[in-house]
């Protein structure tokens, strides 16, 4: 399994840390909390982890730590325009149930 | 999905509480709105592509409001209805706004400022429109409600508040009025900026060296030029000079009296002359590029005019408008106490900057190049982004010593023995954060509340830091009362941890020095226990949180059958307490999944049982009285 990025999500990515001129790549990750019990985190990282998963999609590195990526595992990152909004968007195979706007989920 | 943002490493926001913060440039002539969006600031574009938005607002009889460029085209036709400007006008009295003969606009007589004491509107200028009198904090609101909605509607969602810059020179009553037409926008106000100051952020002058900067605005308008001094990250106005007269539309005007002359054109009609000032004006644009434009205009009479202007020509004409911002300059550097070696960067502002005559000028004058690699209409816009994300709680972490971080988060311990995190691992501190939290039974009047250190789901896992309990919670359902609870750790690490019960507002709370006996050997095992552990962690969350939602089913269905036991018959009373019982058994299983299905069993058994119920307590409310007492309620 692995965490992947659309060619589209990962140029996204690489012009972000190139503009934001530092960082190593992205990282991804969980935390408790939110109306359905966890919620994504999504971070430029500087630095890599000890312990870090390492992923690669497109040329973009991307960093999990071991203890969220039970939670994620599978998952696909795309970046997308809704009207005048545009971000991420995460599929994620191992998601349950989650709030109205999917920003917080259970499994 | 909702579609989120990366954030710095460290600082994603909590679900449903981004902080979206904006940066605004409430200027004279057009205002803008920018925020920082996956750590940059970006200036955002309004329904119709465009970012900046005129600063003209223009009222009809029907009571409605345009504003922008709609109400820009109409300047001419309805002038005494369209204000052009209302900056100028801002915190302003009658006496002080100087120039009302000139002006298109029916003032009139402020209001007696003891009508409304500490009401900064007492006193200011109103102008009188057809949709009625208007104050400039009223006009102003109206400039800020659209680039509050472009901001709400690009960013998907509330502002949490908006950093709005001002000129240096704007005195309390201006600041005031701007704070308070921003309140009537509906903004929140984090704070108000001083215009040099944005810029200087935008270019990153904050994070460069300590020393004396210039920033050289030169507007539509307007010209200001302001000296900064940089010292720990707090820029600090050393002095503030300027001619509120002179702007980019004076060279315009050099352009067109050029046309005049040129043509033996004389006493054109405003058709006309607004014709030959917007070519003018894009001659101007051409020869930032180009060394020579062509202008061609048809005017009304028919007479077709057909011009060649070089750069050179333009700057001979321009000449003396460039050294005329000079003086100004000499007279900043005077008041600051300090010569022109003595500036360390030159930052330049202002759509007429671009103009190859200036930048050339200004740097001559301070031996330097100036600053120009951002685009100098937005460059206001952006610092105030990046100070508003600053003070929404965006920071970043870089710019804090490394020492100056939570080493382990911080939380307190929720029904099921779980370890609810209130402030994440490495935050920076000094940091506050809250949380609501509710009661777990019905009637609770105490709540415990145990604050814990450590990455592990489990309490167990965790390290216990202190205790207090709440108490004197009205007694209310269970989850009606609202707890909140907010950790606070100071500059020295020092953790404070309240409670607050937000009907009764009764309070309780304690603190705690978190680091206190963690040594980094401990830390280390702490942190490494809770990535072995991972897969361990996330089973037992889910069973716990499986337990206490079984626990709290059962206790519910036994209180149900208590109070209203007669509502059912043998059989059904023994179909109930079977699945009870089967839902007792499965809470010892580790399987997770097992006891939601035993929850789900017994939710479905019960469900005509609460319906039962349900009519009871209403025919039970309903006993006794007549239709019309009930209508009245």
């Amino acid at each position: 399994m692995a965490i992947t990025l659309t060619e589209n999500a990962a140029r996204h990515v690489a012009n972000f840390i190139a503009k934001r001129g530092k960082g190593v790549g992205l990282r991804i990750g969980v935390r408790t909390s939110g109306c359905s019990g966890m919620a994504y985190k999504l971070e430029f990282a500087d630095e890599v982890a000890g312990d870090d998963v390492r992923f690669a999609s497109h040329g973009v590195t991307v960093l999990v730590d071991p203890k969220s990526l039970p939670y994620i595992d599978g998952m696909e990152l795309d970046y997308t325009r809704e009207g005048l909004n545009e971000g991420f968007k995460f599929s994620n195979p191992n998601v349950k149930n989650q709030c109205g706007c999917g920003e917080s989920f259970g499994v | 999905m909702a579609l989120l943002q990366i954030s710095e490493p460290g600082l994603s926001t909590l679900p449903h509480q981004h902080r979206l913060a904006v940066g605004i440039d409430l200027g004279t002539t057009n205002s803008l709105v920018a925020t920082v969006r996956n750590g940059i600031s970006v200036v955002l574009n309004n329904g119709n592509g465009g970012a900046i938005l005129p600063s003209v607002v223009r009222y009809l009889a029907d009571g409605s409001v345009v504003v922008g460029e709609a109400a820009q085209a109409m300047q001419n036709e309805d002038a005494a209805n369209t204000i052009v400007s209302v900056k100028r006008f801002m915190g302003r009295g009658l006496k002080e706004v100087g120039e009302i003969s000139r002006l298109p606009y029916r003032f009139v007589g402020a209001p007696s400022p003891s009508v409304a004491p500490g009401n900064s509107q007492g006193g200011m200028v109103q102008l009188r429109t057809v949709a009625g009198v208007k104050s400039p904090v009223e006009v102003s609101a109206e400039i800020l409600k659209v680039l509050r909605n472009t901001a709400e509607t690009a960013l998907g969602g509330e502002l949490v508040g908006a950093v709005i810059t001002v000129p240096a020179y704007f005195d309390d009553a201006q600041r005031q009025a701007t704070k308070d037409a921003a309140r009537l926008a509906g903004l929140n106000v984090l704070r108000l900026l001083n215009e040099p100051t944005a810029a200087a952020i935008a270019y990153g002058l904050d994070n460069a060296a300590e020393g004396v900067y210039a920033v050289y605005d030169l507007g539509g308008g307007t010209f200001d030029i302001s000296i900064l001094r940089l010292s720990r990250g707090v820029f600090e106005v050393l002095a503030a000079n300027g001619d509120s007269a002179l702007g980019g539309d004076d060279f315009d005007q050099r352009i067109h009296c050029w046309l005049l002359e040129k043509n033996r054109l004389s006493a054109l009609g405003p058709q006309d002359t607004r014709l030959l000032l917007t070519h003018a004006r894009a001659a101007k644009e051409q020869l930032t590029e180009h060394a020579e434009t062509r202008i061609t205009a048809a005017l009304s009479n028919g007479e077709v005019i057909d011009n060649v202007l070089t750069r050179s020509e333009f700057h001979a004409m321009s000449q003396n408008l460039v050294e005329h911002t000079l003086q100004p300059l000499r007279r900043a550097l005077r008041d600051a106490k300090l010569g022109v070696a003595d500036i360390k960067g030159v930052v330049m502002v202002g759509g007429a900057t671009r103009m190859p005559q200036v930048q050339h000028a200004v740097e001559e004058f301070f031996g330097q190049t100036p600053l120009t690699n951002l685009d100098p209409d937005k460059v206001v816009a952006l610092g105030a982004a990046i100070q508003a994300n600053l003070l929404a709680g965006n920071r970043s972490g870089g710019d804090w010593l490394l020492l100056d971080v939570i080493p382990l988060s911080l939380g307190i311990e929720t029904m099921g023995g779980l370890a609810e995190k209130i402030i994440p691992r490495n935050s920076t501190i000094p940091t506050a954060r809250a949380q609501e939290f509710t009661t777990y039974k019905d009637g609770q009047t105490a709540m415990s509340i145990h604050v814990v250190q450590g990455e592990r789901e489990l309490v167990s896992d965790c390290r216990s830091l202190a205790k207090f309990e709440l108490r004197g919670i009205p007694p209310m359902v269970a989850g009606a009362a609202r707890i909140r609870v907010t950790f606070q750790v100071d500059a020295d690490g020092l953790l404070n941890v309240s409670a607050r019960e937000m009907s009764s507002g009764i309070e309780a709370a304690i603190t705690v020095k978190p680091s206190y006996g963690l040594s980094d050997a401990e830390i280390t095992r702490m942190l490494q226990d809770s990535t072995q552990h991972a897969q361990d962690d996330m089973q037992a969350r889910a069973r716990r949180e499986q337990q206490t939602e079984a626990q709290q089913l059962l206790e519910a269905v036994q209180h149900a059958l208590e109070q209203d036991g007669d509502l059912l018959d043998q059989a059904e009373r023994a179909q109930i307490e079977a699945y009870m019982g089967a839902l007792r058994d499965t809470l010892q299983l580790t399987d997770h999944l097992a006891i939601k299905r035993a929850i789900t069993a017994l939710n479905d058994v019960t469900v005509s049982f609460a319906q039962a119920r349900m009519d009871k307590s209403v025919a039970h409310v309903l006993a006794g009285k007549n239709i019309a007492d009930l209508e009245i309620k």
